[in-house]
């Protein structure tokens, strides 16, 4: 009995996002303005137009309105978050939770509130809020209120620019043509960003695209990060021949001009 | 003008780093300490991740202690014998230095316990360094009795008797031996050059004139901070080397300048000023710790292994 409780539990699991996902009606064809970012060092930060349209094969149902989300997501990290309590009148990093994945970066542009046009059930299953993108699976265990750590990791990230909602930030034209200009901050780190695209109606998701950005170091960042990653030695002893020689040529400047 | 950092990366304005290193560099002229106790700080405010304002402060701080190192040689303000016997008890102190460091960060109260050893020992040698020079600048300026400039103490009854010519001190090698271990100690722990322990441990513990104590102070200093660079380096990357150019092409010259302001200060006005100086940076960790944060909460970011 549990056994076939379990296969027709399995099956009707396994059935629901292939009768979401059969023929869509609507699909998405969508582009970048550029699919690779070069941090140099007068990297100031980038801003990418991504745009596109809905493509349909029968008339535009009408019953509700065609709704665009838009994320781009930067390489996972693992994030520690620590909160500070007083002890012996000290305040001190008493309690941390461990955050085994999250995006680097993370930003959301949308046609109209998240909340509005996306059903809780299907941002359980494509991760597209901001909680939902950050794994934080099994952190419960660490302290006692772990939701507020994640609460309170969300309000820093947004506070430094590496978390953005942008509610309306999508222009949808004639319910066919969408573009949105997403902000892409000055403290990037390098990797392979991710773009996805979801049309949804009704809070479900009717179509979906997936589109990369890399984000590489270019020039003399290039240059500095390989080395001090891959000749960490002759890296460090570079940098003190770079401070001995300043140290040098400062004083016999300063001896030449002022004797 | 902003430059993206490569290792720190983050974007920042390339001339308020030249002028931050300048600052420093300046301090670390005048006063003969590295400026690691300040540098580090500074650069948290501005946004640099903790791990890369320690390693690449320790690397600007190797810059501006040899410009200033050379400014003092010229004036023959250098004990290079009593350097190297300091440098020797360093050595040994940072290694255990670098063990304790290692063991706390593993209990994971290093943080706690880092901030503790700069309200302690900036407290402490800030207060009796005020104290001793206020004495001292009052004493001078009404003129009174005259400075013994040598007194016997215990110190001088040890044995192995040494001759510091540049100090013109006839000490035993066991009271600079410990100092240096002292201070080595607390370097690696506090991840600073330790210049602000050095200086008065030199002038009070050792009884080397203030003059000399400053030239070397830097001395060895940069053997402590180009050591502590080098293992950054190796250990956990994290030295910018774009961050650390533009620091130390400000530290420089500021340090140039600041051995020139100190010539041309008494000695006494130096010890206040220097006092009041580390006193300041005390107080602010001292606040820091005591009142209640605007943000308990903070997060640290590594990359996936």
């Amino acid at each position: 009995m549990i056994v076939r409780g379990l296969i027709l539990a399995l099956g009707l699991l396994c059935a629901c996002p292939v009768v979401a996902e059969t023929a869509p009606a609507e699909t998405i064809v969508a582009g970048l303005s550029q699919s690779r970012v070069s941090i140099t060092a007068d990297f100031v930060g980038s801003e990418i137009l991504i745009y596109g349209a809905v493509k349909r094969q029968s008339p535009a149902p009408t019953a509700e309105p065609l709704q665009v989300i838009i994320t781009v997501e930067g390489p996972p990290v693992e994030m520690v978050v620590r909160r500070k309590d007083r002890v012996y009148g000290i305040w001190t990093n008493s309690a941390e939770v461990r955050i085994d994945s999250a995006p680097s970066f993370y930003a959301i542009a949308t046609t109209a509130p998240l909340d509005d046009i996306l059903s809780a059930t299907e941002d359980l299953r494509h991760r597209i809020s901001v909680p939902r993108a950050i794994r934080a699976v099994g952190i419960s265990d660490e302290a006692d209120s772990s939701s507020q750590f994640v609460t309170a990791l969300v309000r820093l990230r947004e506070a430094t620019g590496s978390y953005t909602v942008d509610q309306g930030a999508v222009r949808l034209t004639e319910d066919t043509l969408f573009r949105a200009d997403v902000a892409l901050p000055s403290n990037l780190t390098e990797g392979d960003y991710r773009v996805r695209i979801f049309l949804t109606r009704g809070g479900r998701v009717v179509d979906q695209i997936e589109r990369g950005i890399t984000v590489r170091k270019d020039g003399i960042e290039r240059f500095f990060f390989r080395m001090a990653k891959d000749q960490p030695l002759l890296y460090g002893i570079l940098a003190l021949l770079v401070a001995g020689f300043a140290g040098w040529g400062a004083s016999a400047a300063f001896r030449w001009m002022r004797p | 003008m902003q430059i993206y950092l490569p290792i720190a990366e983050v974007s920042v304005n390339a001339f308020l780093l030249l002028g931050m290193g300048g600052i420093v560099g300046f301090m670390s002229g005048l006063f003969g300490v590295g400026g690691g106790f300040l540098i580090t700080p500074l650069l948290f405010f501005i946004g640099i991740p903790p791990a890369v304002a320690v390693a690449t402060g320790a690397n600007q701080v190797v810059a501006s202690s040899v410009s200033g190192v050379l400014a003092q040689v010229r004036r023959k303000a250098v004990d290079f014998q009593m350097g190297g016997v300091l440098l020797a008890g360093g050595v040994v102190g940072s290694a255990f230095g670098i063990w304790v460091f290692q063991r706390l960060s593993a209990a994971g109260q290093i943080d706690l316990f880092v901030q503790l050893c700069y309200v302690l020992f900036l407290g402490l040698v800030g207060g009796l360094m005020l104290q001793e020079s206020l004495r001292s600048f009052w004493r001078s300026t009404r003129g009174g009795a005259i400075r013994r400039s040598h007194v016997h103490t215990w110190v001088h009854g040890l044995p192995f008797k040494m001759k510091f010519r540049a100090s013109g001190l006839y000490i035993s090698v066991l009271p600079p031996l410990a100092v240096g271990a002292l201070v080595g100690f607390l370097a690696a722990v506090m991840g600073v050059g330790g210049g602000f322990i050095m200086v008065p441990a030199m002038i009070y513990l050792l009884g080397v004139p203030t003059k000399v104590v400053i030239g070397t102070s830097l001395f060895q200093i940069i053997f402590v901070t180009a050591f502590t660079t080098v293992m950054h380096a190796v250990t956990s990357q994290t030295v910018d080397m774009l961050l650390a150019v533009l620091l130390i092409l400000g530290g420089v010259v500021g340090a140039q300048i600041g051995a020139r302001v100190g010539v041309k200060l008494r000695a006494d006005q130096l010890r206040i000023m220097l006092a009041l100086l580390v006193l300041a940076v005390c107080g602010k960790i001292a606040l820091d710790l005591l009142l209640t944060p605007s943000e308990v909460y903070s997060v640290t970011v590594s990359p996936l292994p």
